[in-house]
This record gives structure tokens, C-alpha cells and sequence, in this order.
């Protein structure tokens, strides 16, 4: 089980947990505001779009080149960015913080 | 080849030097071919504009038929943005659970009349309705009124001899006024009279704004979609195996409506007007002239996709840009996302197989591409599970 701490855009702190499944997918189903999840989690659409708390990037992990490639172009694009589709859910991410953009 | 390949005419000249130029009624365009130069030249709406002269960032040019800008599409930032927060939480409505019920009522009727017969015209008898159905949930207006848009057929805003004809562009203008006079004096629940309702910098939308959105509304999601809903089809026919597989693997269906699009890319290539002196891809691109974004193109780059002239359904990375990219993405991709999803649940769940009986295919024609984009027709037979 792996419980992710979301904050959005106006500041609301949503805590969510699975054990399974990608971290978009948990937002969805938790109604996280800002994270649209438009292309179902492929990394085309960018509206999944978060910034890792800085104290759990090492958890997290980088971006591979694609993902990168995407993030760059995204406004409010900076270091700490991940498409949450694209980062699974598993015990290694477990009490991870993240920053809804949109 | 499969009859329900679409080639990819773009590639060595996207490998050897990134561009294309074709002419276009004395106002030539550079098309740019890189997945990376198309989303960069995207984001970048200073240097490449989409708020020019109405009509002419489409390619083939449609200054000279028309003068209604299309909102928000023929908008920079700014005012873009203000525009487009008008209009995005509707636009989204396709998610809601009984939209997803009415657009499954809609395309279960489809595949269990063409079950039943025993040649079917794809184009016409099936993709054709279904996009004017499925739009009347869009535009939250009667059922009923899409009869009245098959009726124009479909080459409703262009002729089958040429792609710029002012008189059968009329057609769905006059429509469109009449439909918001109507709105004014009965206004409902409807796109056309939320519209007339909402504000924008403090005052009310013009009808010439309104106009604006719902020529954009009906053009934009027409041809598309009706493409995809067709070359889905072919696709399938092809490859009874991938029908099979969504109907034991559900969950994969939203992967497999991206690679579609992808593999599709309904819409060949969109342009922009260059506002200052540039370069894109190391070549030169002067001030007032065009480029285009070819999304077609782009979204057979080998650089980021493998295999890209394959459909690999549930391709896991996938960063195509088949509904454009950057401020001016789609605002109809939800409910065409939603549309295809809900087709591929319905014929995963009913057919069993399609022959391809007889088709004709469109081939655009680019300068030096010709592009296969999808049919003129194209006569089937469903077979339904036992
Ligand atoms: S959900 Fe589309 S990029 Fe993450």
C-alpha cells in the first residue's frame, strides 16, 4: 500500500491510497482538481502534470526521455516535474508529496 | 500492403530535412515534419500565430471564402485563454456518465442495424451518422436534428471537386445564424444559448462570436471524426484479433484509442502565420509567411516511436500530437475521445468479424505527399457473435 498526499492548485490537501495502478489513475478516482488525465495515462496530453515534493524526488525518480521531452515545453516546468501517469504506484513511492500545477 | 494501412508519405523527407514546402494559392506553406519542431512551434504562439486573417492558417487557405474568425481557434493569448475558459467545462461534459450512456444508446443502434444488413457504406451509412448524433449531445439539442445534417450529405462544406467552395460553405453558415436567431428568441439549455449567455470582459458574447465557436464546433469535429470512425473499422476488419483482444481486456481500450489516433491522425497538418523573422529546423522562415504543424507526420517520428507505422494497440508511450498540441489542442477531443471509446466497447462487444467488400481510398494531395487519410467509401459486411 502506498498512501500519495496530493496538493492542489488552491491549496487543498487530498490523501489518497492503492496499492497498484498509476498515480494519475488514483487522482482521477479521487477527484484530485488539475489532474485531467485527458489521454488516459499514454504521455500525449500533459494534464496529469505535478511537482514532487523536493524531499521525495530521490523516491519518485526522474522522468524518462520521452516523459522529459513532454515536460519541458509545459509551463511552470521545472526541475521536481512528472506526469503522474507515468510514475507507478508501489511501497517505494509510500508517503510522497505532490503538487497538483494546474 | 492492408487495405486499411495508411502509408506514411512524409518520412524521408521528415529524416533528410525536417520540412516540406508546398504552394497554396500564391501563399506557400512549410511544413514542418518533427515531432519536436511541431511541438515547439506549438507552444510558441508569439513567433507563430493563429489570430491572422480568418481562414488563413487552414491549409488550403479559406481567406477567400470567409470572414468569421473561428473562436477560439483563430485566437492568440490573450484573449485565447479567455475564450477557451468559457468554454472548457462544457466541453468536457462528455465524461459525465449518462453523456457516455446516450453516446453508447447511439452507437449500439449503429452496429446492431449494420449487423443486419449485408453490405454497409461505412462513410456514409455509418461514421457519417453517428458524428451527427453523437453532435447533438454535444450541442445538447434534440436528436432529431441530426437528420437534418446527414441530409446535407458529406461534402457538406465543400464540393467533391474542390476544398474552397464558397457556396456550399453557406450552407452551414445560414444554418448556423438561423439556429442562433432561434436561440435569441427561445433561448434553452442548449450550446447556442449558453453561449449567447455568457460574458466576456464584462459584456455579452456578439453573434458574430457565437457564430465564430459554432462553425468551429461543427467543421472541426466533422471530417475528423467521421476519418477515425471509418479507418477504426478498416482497421478492424483487418485485424479480427485486436477486437478480441479488447473484448477479454477492457481496461486497454483509452491506450487503444490514442494509438488510433496516432496511427490516423485525422487531421493531416495545421498552420500558423510567422509574426517575425526565424528559423524552423535550421530553415529560414520569414516574417508573414506560413508554416504548418503536420501532425500526421510528427506522429510517425522514429526518433520517439517505435515501430511507428504499426498500430501496437496497447502502446504504453505514446506522446502523439493527433489532437494537436499546446494552447490550441482539440477542445472537441474529449467528446471525440469518448466517442471512439465507446465504439470500441460496442464493436468488441458485439462483432465478431468485418469483410471488406469494396473501397475507394482519399488520397490527399500535398505538393510532393499524397497522403492516404482515410475513404471515399467503403462498402463492409459486419458479422455478429454468436
Ligand atoms: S494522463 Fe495524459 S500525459 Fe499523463
Amino acid at each position: 500500500m502506498a498512501k500519495i498526499t496530493f496538493i492542489t492548485s488552491d491549496n487543498e490537501t487530498i490523501v489518497a491510497e492503492a496499492s497498484s495502478g498509476s498515480v494519475m489513475e488514483l487522482a482521477k478516482d479521487n477527484n484530485v482538481t488539475g489532474i485531467d488525465g485527458d489521454c488516459g495515462g499514454v504521455c500525449s496530453c500533459a494534464t496529469c502534470h505535478v511537482h514532487v515534493a523536493a524531499g521525495d524526488f530521490d523516491k519518485v525518480g526522474a522522468p524518462g526521455e520521452i516523459e522529459a521531452d513532454m515536460l519541458e515545453l509545459e509551463d511552470n516546468y521545472n526541475e521536481h516535474s512528472r506526469l503522474c501517469c507515468q510514475i507507478d504506484i508501489s511501497d517505494a513511492i509510500d508517503g510522497v508529496t505532490l503538487h497538483v500545477v494546474n | 500492403m492492408k487495405k486499411s494501412a495508411l502509408p506514411d508519405p512524409f518520412a524521408q523527407a521528415r529524416e533528410a530535412k525536417g520540412y516540406g514546402t508546398i504552394e497554396d494559392q500564391n501563399d506557400p506553406v512549410t511544413m514542418l515534419l518533427r515531432l519536436k519542431d511541431v511541438r515547439k512551434t506549438a507552444k510558441d504562439t508569439k513567433t507563430f500565430q493563429s489570430g491572422a486573417a480568418p481562414g488563413r492558417i487552414v491549409v488550403p487557405s479559406e481567406v477567400s471564402i470567409r470572414d468569421t474568425r473561428q473562436i477560439p481557434f483563430e485566437v492568440d493569448p490573450p484573449m485565447h485563454g479567455e475564450y477557451r475558459a468559457l468554454l472548457e467545462d462544457w466541453f468536457k461534459r462528455p465524461e459525465q456518465p449518462d453523456y457516455r450512456e446516450s453516446l453508447e444508446e447511439i452507437i449500439t443502434e449503429l452496429v446492431d442495424e449494420a449487423l443486419q444488413t449485408d453490405s454497409l457504406e461505412v462513410m456514409e451509412q455509418f461514421a457519417l451518422k453517428l458524428q451527427s448524433r453523437a453532435l447533438t449531445l454535444l450541442l445538447n439539442i434534440p436528436y432529431e436534428e441530426s437528420d437534418t445534417w446527414i441530409g446535407w450529405g458529406m461534402h457538406v462544406f465543400r464540393s467533391e471537386e474542390s476544398a474552397l467552395d464558397g457556396d456550399k460553405a453557406a450552407i452551414l453558415y445560414d444554418y448556423i445564424d438561423a439556429q442562433i436567431d432561434k436561440a435569441i428568441e427561445h433561448p434553452g439549455d442548449d450550446l447556442y444559448s449558453v453561449l449567447l449567455d455568457s460574458e466576456i470582459e464584462g459584456r455579452k458574447l456578439t453573434k458574430e462570436e457565437v457564430k465564430g465557436v459554432m462553425i468551429l464546433t461543427f467543421a472541426g469535429g466533422r471530417d475528423t471524426v467521421i476519418n477515425a470512425v471509418t479507418n477504426s473499422i478498416a482497421y478492424f476488419a483487418e485485424h479480427p484479433e485486436s477486437l478480441c483482444r479488447l473484448d477479454n481486456e477492457p481496461e486497454i481500450t483509452a491506450h487503444a484509442v490514442e494509438e488510433l489516433v496516432r496511427y490516423f491522425s485525422p487531421l493531416t497538418h495545421m498552420g500558423r502565420v510567422v509574426t517575425e523573422d526565424t528559423q524552423v529546423c535550421e530553415h529560414a522562415a520569414k516574417a508573414d509567411t506560413r508554416v504548418s504543424l503536420c501532425w500526421a507526420s510528427a506522429n510517425r517520428d522514429a526518433s520517439t516511436f517505435e515501430n511507428p507505422n504499426e498500430i501496437v494497440i496497447d502502446r504504453k508511450m505514446n506522446p502523439h500530437v493527433g489532437f494537436g498540441f499546446g494552447i490550441h489542442k482539440c477542445l472537441g477531443a474529449t467528446h471525440a475521445r469518448q466517442v471512439l471509446r465507446v465504439l470500441l466497447g460496442v464493436l468488441a462487444q458485439k462483432v465478431k468479424s468485418i469483410d471488406i467488400l469494396e473501397q475507394k481510398d482519399n488520397i490527399e494531395d500535398w505538393g510532393e505527399f499524397q497522403r492516404k487519410v482515410g475513404y471515399d467509401s467503403i462498402q463492409v459486411k459486419f458479422h455478429g457473435k454468436d
